[in-house]
C-alpha cells in the first residue's frame, strides 16, 4: 500500500490521541444514554493521521478476527468512512458493537507502534464512528451473496459468537437459521449490557443487518426443549450446527443470606434492567428494587456494569466490592475510570462473608472481612488472603453478586454424545469442532467466560470449519 | 406471535385459554411451563401447561388473575394474540405407577394437578383426588378429575360447597382410612397449603411431591431468581424443578422471599386494571 498521509511521521506524532466526547459523569450517572458519543468527524479524521500506515502493521495481530485496521483507517484518512466500515465488515460484521465494547487497550491498540513511546491510535473509537456513520446517513448495503448452497445450519444462540457465524455463512451463501430462547436476538449484548455502554437501537440495526443476508430467526425457541439437537438434524433436515449458548448461568458465593430479598445475581439484575426495561417500571411491568446502598460483588466487566446500573437506579451509595485490589480487576481500565467518575465507591480488598437480614426477611448489610495479597495463584494474580479479626459490616439493601457465570446445561444434558469440560463449558479442538461430527460450539459456552470479540471470533473459525465439514460429506470419499 | 384459539370462564376470576403453539404442543409433559408476556413493555410469567393437543398444535394454560399481567391476560379473548409464549421448560413430572397415589389441588393448582392426575392414571395408579378452594364457585375441573380419579373429594374453607376445611383435613381422612394404602401425594395449589400437606405427609412418611411458583425472569436457568433451599441446598425452580420433594423443601424462605414485589405488583395491578376500565367504557361507548 503506497501512503495516503501527507504528513510526515514526526507531524503525525505531535497530534494528540483524540479524546470522545462524553456525557459528563453528574448527568449521566442519573440516566441510561450512552456515557461516549464517539468522535465527531473532525476528531475521526485527526486521529486517522496518527497512524504510521507501518508496513508491518501490528495492530491487526492483535485483532481477534484479523481486521485490516491499517486499511480502514487510511480509508478515513481519505474521508471514505462507507469503504472505511465495509473494509471492517470484511472480518467483522458487528462493527458498531465492537467499536464500543471491545477491549481494544489489551488487543490491537496494545500492539500499536504509536503507543510504545506515545498514546496508540485510538482504533476502536475510529471503528466506533465509522460505523456509526454508516448508520445514521443510512449507507448499509448488504455484501453480495454470489453462491447459493442448498445445505440449511442451525446456530443456537444470538449472542456475538451466533451471530457472527451465522452472519459468515450467510455470506457464504448458505441457509442459516438462528435459535434465541429469549423473546429477542442479542444473548448477552440484550440481557447484559447495559443500554448506556451499548444502545439497544444499535444492537437492533446490527441484528437487521444480519436478518438482511437472509438468515432465520426463530425467537422463544429454547434448544433442549422446544427441540432437541437431534431432532435438528433429523427432522428438521440441519446439516450442521453450530452451538453458542453463552454463559448464562448465574453462580453465587454460597454464603448465608443469599436467598433473601433484596439480593440478586448479575445476571437477574442486569436482565430486569436490560432486557425488561425495569428501569422503566411502572411504564413496564416488570419490578426491580434498589436500596439507597448498593453492593456489588465481583472486579469483572459485568460487576462495573451492575454498579454502574445501580447507581443509574437511584443507588445513593453504590458499592464494588472485591477481594483483590485495583491492579487484579478484569474489568476493562475505561469502565473502571467510568465508574470512578460516577462515584462508585471501591471497596477493595475486602471479602464478603454474610449477608445479613431484617425483621422483613430485607438485607440490611453485608458482613466483610479485611484481606491482604499473598502468593500469586495459578491464574498468575496474588492470591487474596484474610486478616484475621477485620470483620466489619456495610450497611446497604441490595446485594448483587457479580462473580461469574457458567454455561447453561439444557443443551449438554439434551445431546448425546457431546463430551464437557470443566465448569460444564463444551469441549471444542481449535476449529471449534465438538466431539460430535456437524456440531461445533464456540463463544462462553466452550471458553467459560471470555470476550465479545473472543466470542465472535470463534463464530467465525467455527463457520468456516463448517463449511469444510460440508464440503468433505458432498465430496466423494477416496 | 401466539394466537388464542379458544376462550373459557372456568371459575369468576380463573380462565381457560387454548394457545396456538405447535412446536410447544408436540414436546409438552404433565408437569411442563410456558413462560409468556402479553404485549411488549410486559412481564415474562411461567404458566403450567395444562393440557396440549399436539393435532392442531395447541396448549391450555389456565390462568387466574390475581396480578396486572394475569388481569390483562384474561381480558384478551379468542382471536387476540400472546406476544411470546416459550417453552416446553422445566422437568416433566416423573410418573411412575405407586400403587395408590392421592392428589391434592388447592385452587387454580387443580389445573396444574390435573394433566399430573390424568398421567398417574395412566400409569396404572389408583388415584384420589382431593380438590380445594375457598369458596363454592372457585372450585374447578371437579368433573375432569372426576374422568381420571378413582375418587375425588371437594373441600371448601366456607363449607359453601361439599366438604367443610381445608384439603389437609381430607388427605388425613383419607390417609387414616384403614387400608387406603397411600403411597405417594402430589400437591399443587398455593405455598401454604403445600406447605401444611408436606408436613402432614411427613408424619406418614409418605413421598410427597410439590410444584413451585417463585419469581422468575427468563425460566431457562439464567437469572436465578427463581432459587430456593431444598434439602439445605440453592435449587432454581426454572430448571432443577418445579417440582421438589416437599418434605425438602424450605416453604417459610420461599414465602417470605416470593413476598419481595408485593408493592410494586400492586403499582402494575392498579395501572392494568386501570388501563383495562378504560379499554371496557370506551367499548360499551
Amino acid at each position: 500500500m503506497s501512503a495516503v498521509n501527507p504528513l510526515k511521521p514526526s507531524q503525525r506524532m505531535k497530534i494528540p490521541r483524540q479524546e470522545s466526547i462524553e456525557q459528563p459523569a453528574a448527568e449521566r450517572s442519573i440516566n441510561f444514554l450512552e456515557v461516549s458519543f464517539g468522535f465527531d468527524e473532525d476528531r475521526a479524521v485527526l486521529e486517522s493521521q496518527r497512524c504510521l500506515e507501518c508496513k508491518e502493521p501490528y495492530c491487526t495481530d492483535g485483532c481477534p478476527v484479523g481486521i485490516d485496521i491499517r486499511g480502514f483507517v487510511t480509508l478515513v484518512l481519505q474521508k471514505d468512512y462507507v469503504g472505511a466500515v465495509q473494509k471492517i465488515r470484511e472480518a467483522n460484521y458487528l462493527p458498531a458493537i465492537c467499536g464500543r465494547v471491545c477491549p481494544q487497550e489489551s488487543q490491537c491498540e496494545s500492539l500499536c507502534v504509536m503507543g510504545k513511546k506515545l498514546t496508540p491510535v485510538a482504533i476502536g473509537k475510529l471503528e466506533r464512528f465509522v460505523a456509526d456513520y454508516e448508520m445514521k446517513h443510512q449507507l448499509f448495503t448488504p455484501p453480495v451473496v454470489t453462491e447459493r448452497r442448498e445445505e440449511k445450519i442451525a446456530v443456537v444462540g444470538s449472542g456475538p459468537s451466533g451471530l457472527t457465524c451465522a452472519a459468515e455463512l450467510a455470506k457464504m451463501g448458505y441457509r442459516v437459521t438462528v435459535f434465541e430462547a429469549l423473546h429477542a436476538v442479542g444473548g448477552v449484548l440484550r440481557y447484559g449490557i447495559p443500554e448506556f455502554r451499548l444502545p439497544k437501537e444499535i444492537l437492533d440495526l446490527e441484528t437487521e443487518r444480519i436478518k438482511a443476508l437472509g438468515v432465520e430467526v426463530y425467537t422463544n425457541f429454547v434448544i433442549g426443549r422446544t427441540a432437541t439437537i437431534d431432532e435438528l438434524f433429523d427432522e428438521w433436515g440441519f446439516k450442521a450446527i453450530f452451538l453458542g449458548t453463552g454463559a448464562g448461568t448465574p453462580t453465587f458465593m454460597g454464603m448465608p443470606g443469599e436467598n433473601l430479598s433484596g439480593v440478586y445475581s448479575a445476571n437477574e439484575f442486569l436482565t430486569r434492567v436490560n432486557l425488561m426495561g425495569a428501569y422503566r417500571f411502572p411504564e413496564n411491568d416488570t419490578p426491580i428494587k434498589i436500596g439507597k446502598a448498593v453492593g456489588v460483588i465481583g472486579g469483572g466487566n459485568t460487576a462495573m456494569d451492575a454498579v454502574r446500573t445501580a447507581r443509574r437506579l437511584g443507588a445513593e451509595r453504590a458499592y464494588l466490592i472485591y477481594r483483590r485490589s485495583r491492579e487484579e480487576m478484569p474489568a476493562r481500565e475505561e469502565e473502571i475510570h467510568h465508574a470512578e467518575q460516577e462515584g462508585i465507591e471501591f471497596l477493595l480488598l475486602t471479602n464478603p462473608l454474610r449477608i445479613l437480614a431484617d425483621e422483613n426477611n430485607w438485607v440490611q448489610g453485608l458482613e466483610c472481612q479485611r484481606m491482604t495479597l499473598g502468593e500469586p495463584d495459578e491464574s498468575g494474580r496474588r492470591r487474596p488472603v484474610p486478616i484475621p479479626g477485620s470483620e466489619f459490616t456495610v450497611e446497604l439493601q441490595t446485594v448483587i453478586e457479580a462473580i461469574g457465570q457458567k454455561p447453561n446445561p439444557i443443551i449438554q444434558a439434551t445431546t448425546p454424545g457431546l463430551a464437557t469440560g470443566k465448569r460444564g463449558t463444551v469441549v471444542t479442538d481449535a476449529q471449534q469442532a465438538t466431539s460430535r461430527p456437524g456440531i461445533f460450539a464456540g463463544g462462553d459456552l466452550s471458553r467459560g467466560g471470555a470476550t465479545v470479540i473472543l466470542a465472535m471470533r470463534d463464530g467465525k473459525v467455527a463457520a468456516r470449519a463448517i463449511a469444510g465439514y460440508l464440503q468433505g460429506l458432498n465430496s466423494p470419499p477416496p | 406471535m401466539f394466537l388464542i384459539l379458544r376462550k373459557k370462564v372456568l371459575a369468576p376470576t380463573v380462565t381457560q385459554f387454548d394457545v396456538k403453539a405447535p412446536f410447544i404442543a408436540r414436546k409438552r409433559k404433565a408437569g411442563n411451563f410456558v413462560m409468556i408476556r402479553v404485549e411488549e413493555g410486559g412481564e415474562r410469567i411461567p404458566l403450567t401447561i395444562a393440557d396440549s393437543n399436539p393435532a392442531e398444535g395447541s396448549i391450555t394454560l389456565i390462568v387466574q388473575a390475581i396480578g396486572g399481567t394475569t388481569k390483562l391476560l384474561t381480558s384478551k379473548g379468542a382471536g387476540d394474540s400472546l406476544l411470546d409464549v416459550v417453552g416446553p421448560l422445566g422437568n416433566p413430572t416423573p410418573i411412575e405407577n405407586h400403587g395408590v397415589v392421592a392428589c391434592v389441588g388447592g385452587g387454580v393448582g387443580t389445573a396444574e394437578l390435573f394433566p399430573i392426575a390424568q398421567a398417574l392414571k395412566a400409569a396404572g395408579n389408583v388415584v384420589h383426588t382431593i380438590i380445594g378452594a375457598r369458596t363454592r364457585e372457585l372450585v374447578i375441573l371437579e368433573q375432569e378429575m372426576a374422568t381420571c380419579s378413582d375418587s375425588v373429594t371437594v373441600t371448601t374453607d366456607d363449607g359453601s360447597y361439599a366438604r367443610k376445611g381445608f384439603v389437609t383435613d381430607a388427605l388425613k381422612a383419607l390417609l387414616d382410612l384403614p387400608g387406603s394404602g397411600v403411597h405417594a401425594v402430589y400437591a399443587i395449589g398455593p405455598l401454604p397449603m403445600m406447605k401444611a400437606v408436606s408436613n402432614l405427609t411427613r408424619t406418614y412418611g409418605i413421598a410427597t411431591l410439590v410444584s413451585l411458583n417463585t419469581i422468575m425472569v427468563d425460566g431457562t436457568g439464567m437469572c436465578g431468581g427463581c432459587r430456593l433451599t431444598v434439602g439445605g441446598q440453592m435449587k432454581f425452580a426454572c430448571v432443577d424443578g418445579p417440582e421438589f420433594d416437599g418434605h425438602a423443601v424450605d416453604f417459610d424462605e420461599l414465602m417470605k422471599r416470593n413476598r419481595t414485589y408485593v408493592d410494586m405488583e400492586k403499582i402494575t395491578d392498579e395501572r392494568h386494571v386501570c388501563r383495562l376500565t378504560a379499554v371496557r367504557q370506551e367499548e360499551i361507548r
